[in-house]
C-alpha cells in the first residue's frame, strides 16, 4: 500500500493538527455544494431561497418532504432518461475497452511501419474539443449510411439521428484511453509476450491471455474516465435526439426551466442523476484510486 | 488491430475536422435558401477584425495562465495531504474526487446559488467580517466575474489532478526518502531532491492535459454567463459555439475554430518546448 | 496473425451494438420526411415545445388524440422538447433535413424559416382564419405560414393601494404612465424605502425574452431593431439618438437603485412575496399575482416613453415542414386543430389571450367585463410583432448581446454601433434576404 512520502506528519515540528485541520475545511469546501444540492432537493423553492442566508441551507430543516421528487417524475420521464443514459454510458464504456485497448496494444507491442506517426496522429486529437466539431459532425453523421436488418435482409439506411448508436459510436474510439493503455501496455515486459510465442500465442492470443490480464488498472481508469463524459454528455444529444425514447439525463434538466423556474425539483432531478455515480465512485473507490495510481501516468 | 480505433477516428473525427476546414474558407449558413459560395480570407479578415474575438482570446488566454498553475499546484497539495499515513485518508480522497464526478452542467447551477448577490459566498463574507465586508454581484461584476468561473473550475476540477499526483507519488520508491531521513534532512529538502525530481514524468503529464482543459472553456460559460459580462467571459470556444449554432454563420465559425486549432498548437508547442528546456 | 478472428469479434461487437441500439425495432421508422405509412395508415410527426411544461403539453396531447380518432387515415405522433433547447433540435434538425411534418415556432422565427424554405405555406381555406388575431399569424411574402392558438402580453403590474398612498396615479389601458409621470413613481416608491428594488424588468431574463421584454421599450423611446420600410439596414434606429436615449435610461434604471442589474430567479413570486412593487411579466403570472393581492392589484401597459406605449406580440405557432412526406394529412391536422373550441381551451386552461376572436365569447374572463379583457385590450391596443424579416434569428441573438451589455455598463453609443454593424454586414452578406 501507498508509502507515507513527503509529508511526515508525525514528526515532531510538523504541526500536524494546523494539517488535519487543513484537511477539515478542504473536506467541507469540497462536500458543502453537494450537501446544499441534496439538502434544498427536500426543501420547498421558497424556503430553498429564505434559507441561503443561514446555515440552514445545509441542514434539512423546516418543511421537509419528497415532493420535488415526485415532482420530477411527473414533469419528465426520469426513468426512461436514467435507463437511456445507462444504456449509452455502459455500451460506450465496454465497446471503448475493447477497440481502445485493441488500438493500444498495435502501438506499443507490434512492429510496423508508421506507428509512431499513428500514435503521434491520435494523440495529436486530444487538442481539438468536441464542442467546435459538433455542428459539422451533425451534418456528416445525418449523411452516413448504416446497415439494418430487415426482416432476413440488411438494408442500408441513413437513420442515424435520433438513435443511440449517433451517441455512442462517435465516442468509442478515444485518444485519451488509447493513450493511457498504451503507457500501462509499455510497462508490461515484452518477455511475458515472448514466452507465450513459444508455446504457439498469436498476437490476439497474446492480448486476451497476457496483456489484458495484468491490466485491470488500466481497465478500470478508462473506464472511469470514459463513463464520466458518456453519463454528462449534453450538447450531443440536444443536437441530435429528438425522442424522449432516446433521450439522455442532462437533457432532461432543461425541462425544469419554465416560465417559473422549478428550484426545488431542478436540485431533487440533480441529485438523481448525480448521486447513483457518487455512490458507485464511493463503492469503487479504493479499487480506482489505486488503479490509477498504478496504472502509472508517466508522461 | 488498431484498426476500428482508427477508422472510428477518420470517421468521426478526422472527417468533421477536415470539413471544418473547408467551411472556414466558405460563407455556409445553418439555416439558409442560398447554397454556400468559396469566399477565400473573408471570413479571417472578418474575425481579426472583431473585438469580440480579441476578447475571447484574452479570456482564455487569462483562464488557461490562472488555471494551469493553480490547479496544478493546489492538486499537488491536496496529494500530499491525502498520501500521509493519517486517519481518514480514504475519505478525505473520495470527498475530494466527488466534484470531478458531477456534471459541469450541475455544478454550474449549484455555484450560481453560490454567486448571486444575495447567495451563499456573501452572507459568508458577512458573517466573517462580521458586517464590515460586503461582497458583490460576482458574475455581473466585469472585475469578478472570470475569477469566479476559474474558482468553480478548479474546484470542479482539482480532484481529478491529485488522483493523478497520487499516482506519481506512489511510483516514487520509498528507499529513497529512508536514505534521505537518514542523511537528517529536512520535510522541505525532502520533497525538493526527492519527490519533484520524481514526479517529472507526471508533471508533464498534468501540464498537458490541464491546458487542454483549459482552453477548451465552454460549459460553465454557457450555464453561468453567455460570455458576459461585457464580454468578459467569452471564450473562443464560446464564441464558435454561439456564432455557429445561435447565430447560424456555420462558415464564420467554422473560422473561428480553424484559429482555435492553431492557437492550442501553438500553445502546445511553446509548453513542449519550454518543459524539454528544463529537463 | 488471427485478423480473421479479430475482425470477426469486432463485426459481432458492432452488431451487438447495433441491436442493443434498438435498430432493428425501428426500421421502420427512418424514412426521415416526417412521416411514414404502414397498413393504410399514414403517420407523421409533430414536435412542440411544451415538453415538462405539462398543462400545456396536456392540450396538445389532447387535440392530437381527438384527430386520431376522428379519422382513420393518419396517425400524428407527438415528441416534446424542453423549451429551453427547443430552438437548438430544430435548427439541428433542420440542418439534417429530419424536421417533422407538423411543429411549432416561436413566432419571430417564422420568416426566416419560410425564408430558408423549412416551412410551407399552410394553404388553408380563407375562411379558417378570419378571425384570427393578427399577432398569432405568421404572414410572409403575403402567404400564411403559421397560426397560434393564443397570444400573451406583457404588463406591469402595481398595487393600487401603494400607488395611491404616496399619490401616484394608477394608469389605465387609454393613459398609461409618460416618462415623467413613471420616473417620479419610481423615485417616489423607492424614498418610501419598503421594496428591495422599485422596479424588476426581469433582467435575470436570457434568449428571446430580451427582444421580447426590451425592444417595445426601445420602440417607445422611437428606436427599433431595424429600419421596417426595407429591412435591410439597423442604422440610425437602432443606434440614433432615440436608441442611445433608451440604452442610457435602461442603465440609469440600475445605476439609480431602481433595479437589480440582475433580477430575482422569479419575478413573480419576488413581487407576491412584496420584495419589488412593479414587476413587467406576461399575462401568465396573472393568476399568481391576483391569488395573492386579488382586487388590489392592476394589469397597467409599460410606460409611453415618447413614441407611445409598446408591447411585444406574437407567441407560438403552428407550422409546416416543407419536406413533410405527407403534406395533406398535416393541413387536415391544422385545420382540425384550429377548431375555436381548442382556442376556448387554451385560454381557458392557461389564462391566455385566445388567438381567434371567435373564441371570445365562450370566456367569460375575456368578455367585456371579465377579470382578463385587459390583456386582449392590451394585445390589440400596443401590441408590435418583432420584424418580419429572415434575419430576425440574428437581429434577436444580437441584440440579446447588446442588451446585457448595456445593462452590465456598457457604453450605448459603443455597444449600439457595433451590434448596428453586426446586422447590417449579416444582412448585406445575405444577398439582403431575398425571396
Amino acid at each position: 500500500m501507498a508509502v507515507d512520502v513527503a509529508v511526515r506528519a508525525g514528526r515532531p515540528g510538523v504541526p500536524r493538527v494546523l494539517l488535519q485541520l487543513g484537511r477539515i475545511v478542504l473536506m467541507l469546501v469540497f462536500s458543502l455544494p453537494i450537501l446544499f444540492m441534496i439538502v434544498s432537493s427536500l426543501k420547498p423553492d421558497t424556503q430553498i431561497f429564505s434559507d441561503l442566508t443561514s446555515l440552514r441551507a445545509f441542514l434539512p430543516v423546516g418543511h421537509i418532504s419528497l415532493d420535488n421528487y415526485r415532482g420530477v417524475f411527473e414533469r419528465v420521464p426520469a426513468a426512461q432518461f436514467l435507463l437511456n443514459s445507462v444504456m449509452v454510458s455502459v455500451v460506450t464504456v465496454a465497446v471503448g475497452i475493447v477497440v481502445n485497448s485493441l488500438a493500444a496494444f498495435a502501438l506499443s507491442r507490434m512492429r510496423w511501419r508508421g506507428r509512431r506517426i499513428v500514435l503521434a496522429a491520435i494523440i495529436a486529437t486530444l487538442i481539438v474539443p468536441f464542442e467546435t466539431l459538433a455542428l459539422p459532425l451533425v451534418w456528416w453523421v445525418n449523411k452516413l449510411p448504416w446497415l439494418e436488418l430487415n426482416g432476413f435482409s440488411l438494408v442500408l439506411s441513413d437513420g442515424w439521428l435520433d438513435t443511440y448508436r449517433v451517441q455512442i459510436l462517435p465516442f468509442i474510439a478515444n485518444a485519451f484511453s488509447i493513450y493511457l493503455f498504451y503507457q500501462f501496455f509499455s510497462s508490461i515486459p515484452t518477455e511475458l509476450d515472448e514466452a507465450a510465442r513459444v508455446d504457439g500465442a498469436s498476437w490476439f492470443g497474446i492480448y486476451r491471455r497476457v496483456v489484458m490480464p495484468l491490466s485491470g488498472p488500466a481497465v478500470a481508469t478508462v473506464a472511469i474516465l470514459t463513463f464520466l463524459p458518456a453519463w454528462n454528455s449534453y450538447l450531443w444529444p440536444l443536437m441530435v435526439v429528438q425522442s424522449e425514447a432516446k433521450r439522455p439525463v442532462m437533457v432532461g434538466i432543461q425541462y425544469f426551466f419554465q416560465l417559473n423556474v422549478a428550484w426545488g425539483q431542478i436540485m431533487a432531478y440533480s441529485a438523481m442523476i448525480t448521486v447513483p455515480v457518487l455512490v458507485l465512485f464511493v463503492a469503487f473507490q479504493r479499487a480506482f484510486v489505486n488503479s490509477i495510481a498504478s496504472s502509472g501516468v508517466k508522461g | 488491430m488498431a484498426s476500428p480505433a482508427v477508422v472510428l477516428l477518420v470517421v468521426f473525427f478526422v472527417v468533421p475536422v477536415a470539413l471544418a476546414f473547408g467551411l472556414a474558407f466558405t460563407n455556409a449558413r445553418l439555416i439558409s435558401r442560398r447554397p454556400a459560395r468559396v469566399v477565400g480570407f473573408d471570413n479571417f479578415v472578418q474575425l481579426f477584425g472583431d473585438p469580440v474575438f480579441w476578447a475571447s482570446l484574452r479570456n482564455t488566454l487569462y483562464f488557461a495562465a490562472v488555471v494551469v498553475p493553480v490547479q496544478a499546484g493546489l492538486a499537488l497539495v491536496l496529494a500530499l495531504l491525502v498520501n500521509a499515513k493519517v486517519r481518514g485518508r480514504n475519505f478525505f480522497r473520495t470527498v475530494y474526487f466527488l466534484p470531478v464526478v458531477t456534471s459541469m452542467v450541475v455544478v454550474s447551477l449549484l455555484w450560481r446559488f453560490i454567486y448571486q448577490p444575495d447567495g451563499l459566498l456573501n452572507h459568508v463574507i458577512r458573517a466573517v467580517s462580521f458586517g464590515h465586508w460586503q461582497g458583490t454581484d460576482w458574475l455581473n461584476n466585469p472585475d469578478t466575474a472570470m475569477p469566479a468561473i476559474i474558482v468553480l473550475s478548479i474546484w470542479q476540477a482539482v480532484g481529478f489532478h491529485m488522483i493523478i499526483w497520487l499516482s506519481g507519488l506512489q511510483t516514487i520508491p520509498p528507499e529513497l526518502y529512508e536514505a534521505a531521513e537518514l542523511d537528517g534532512t529536512s520535510t522541505w529538502q525532502r520533497f525538493r531532491f526527492v519527490t519533484w525530481p520524481g514526479l517529472l514524468a507526471t508533471r508533464t503529464f498534468i501540464l498537458v492535459t490541464i491546458t487542454i482543459a483549459a482552453l477548451s472553456l465552454f460549459t460553465q460559460i454557457s450555464v453561468m454567463t453567455q460570455g458576459g459580462p461585457l464580454d468578459r467571459t467569452t471564450t473562443m470556444v464560446f464564441m464558435a459555439v454561439r456564432t455557429g449554432y445561435e447565430q447560424q454563420q456555420t462558415g464564420y465559425a467554422a473560422a473561428v475554430s480553424l484559429v482555435f486549432f492553431v492557437f492550442v498548437l501553438l500553445v502546445s508547442a511553446v509548453q513542449r518546448f519550454v518543459t524539454r528546456e528544463k529537463d | 496473425m488471427s485478423h480473421h478472428r479479430i475482425h470477426r469479434r469486432i463485426a459481432a461487437a458492432v452488431v451487438l451494438v447495433a441491436a442493443s441500439s434498438g435498430l432493428v425495432a425501428c426500421s421502420s421508422d427512418s424514412s426521415g420526411t416526417g412521416a411514414s405509412t404502414a397498413d393504410g395508415v399514414t403517420t407523421l410527426k409533430l414536435w412542440t415545445h411544451n415538453g415538462g411544461n405539462a398543462q400545456e403539453l396536456a392540450i396538445n396531447k389532447q387535440v392530437v388524440a381527438d384527430f386520431n380518432a376522428s379519422q382513420s387515415k393518419y396517425k400524428v405522433d407527438l415528441q416534446a422538447f424542453p423549451q429551453a433547447s427547443y430552438n437548438d433540435a430544430v435548427t439541428a434538425a433542420a440542418a439534417a433535413k429530419k424536421l417533422p411534418c407538423v411543429l411549432d415556432i416561436d413566432g419571430p422565427n417564422v420568416p426566416n424559416w419560410a425564408w430558408a424554405g423549412y416551412l410551407a405555406p399552410l394553404d388553408l381555406p380563407e375562411e379558417t382564419f378570419k378571425d384570427q388575431l393578427p399577432s398569432t399569424m405568421g404572414k410572409v411574402d403575403d402567404k400564411v405560414y403559421s397560426f397560434g392558438h393564443y397570444d400573451v402580453a406583457l404588463n406591469m403590474a402595481v398595487r393600487k393601494s401603494v400607488l395611491t398612498t404616496i399619490g401616484v396615479r394608477v394608469p389605465t389601458i387609454d393613459k398609461p404612465w409618460t416618462r415623467t409621470e413613471f420616473d417620479a413613481a419610481l423615485a417616489k416608491l423607492k424614498a418610501g424605502g419598503k421594496y428591495r428594488y422599485t422596479l424588476d424588468l426581469g433582467t435575470s431574463g436570457t434568449g428571446e425574452w430580451l427582444p421580447y421584454a426590451y425592444s417595445p421599450l426601445l420602440q417607445s423611446f422611437g428606436g427599433d431593431l431595424i429600419n421596417r420600410s426595407d429591412y435591410k439596414s439597423a442604422a440610425d434606429v437602432l443606434n440614433g439618438p432615440k436608441a442611445i436615449e433608451w440604452a442610457t435610461w435602461m442603465r440609469s434604471l440600475i445605476a439609480n437603485g431602481y433595479m437589480a442589474q440582475k433580477s430575482g430567479a422569479d419575478g413573480t413570486v419576488d413581487f407576491v412575496n412584496g420584495k419589488t412593487a412593479i414587476v413587467y411579466t406576461g399575462s401568465w403570472a396573472a393568476d399568481a399575482i391576483t391569488k395573492k393581492y386579488g382586487g388590489d392589484v392592476a394589469f397597467v401597459p409599460p410606460p409611453d416613453l415618447g413614441n407611445g406605449a409598446k408591447i411585444g406580440g406574437g407567441s407560438w405557432q403552428w407550422g409546416l415542414s416543407s419536406d413533410c412526406a405527407a403534406k395533406d394529412g398535416a393541413r387536415e391536422y391544422l385545420k382540425f386543430s384550429a377548431q375555436t373550441k381548442y382556442f376556448v381551451e387554451y385560454s381557458q386552461k392557461l389564462g391566455l389571450i385566445p388567438g381567434n376572436t371567435a373564441a371570445v365569447d365562450q370566456l367569460p374572463n375575456f368578455a367585456a367585463d371579465g377579470k382578463y379583457r385587459v390583456f386582449l385590450e392590451l394585445a390589440q391596443k400596443y401590441a408590435v410583432v418583432r420584424p418580419v424579416t429572415p434575419a430576425y434569428p440574428f437581429i434577436s441573438t444580437t441584440f440579446q448581446k447588446a442588451c446585457q451589455d448595456i445593462l452590465a455598463g456598457g457604453d450605448p453609443k459603443k455597444v449600439l454601433d457595433k451590434a448596428t454593424s453586426d446586422i447590417d454586414n449579416n444582412i448585406k452578406s445575405n444577398g439582403d434576404y431575398q425571396f
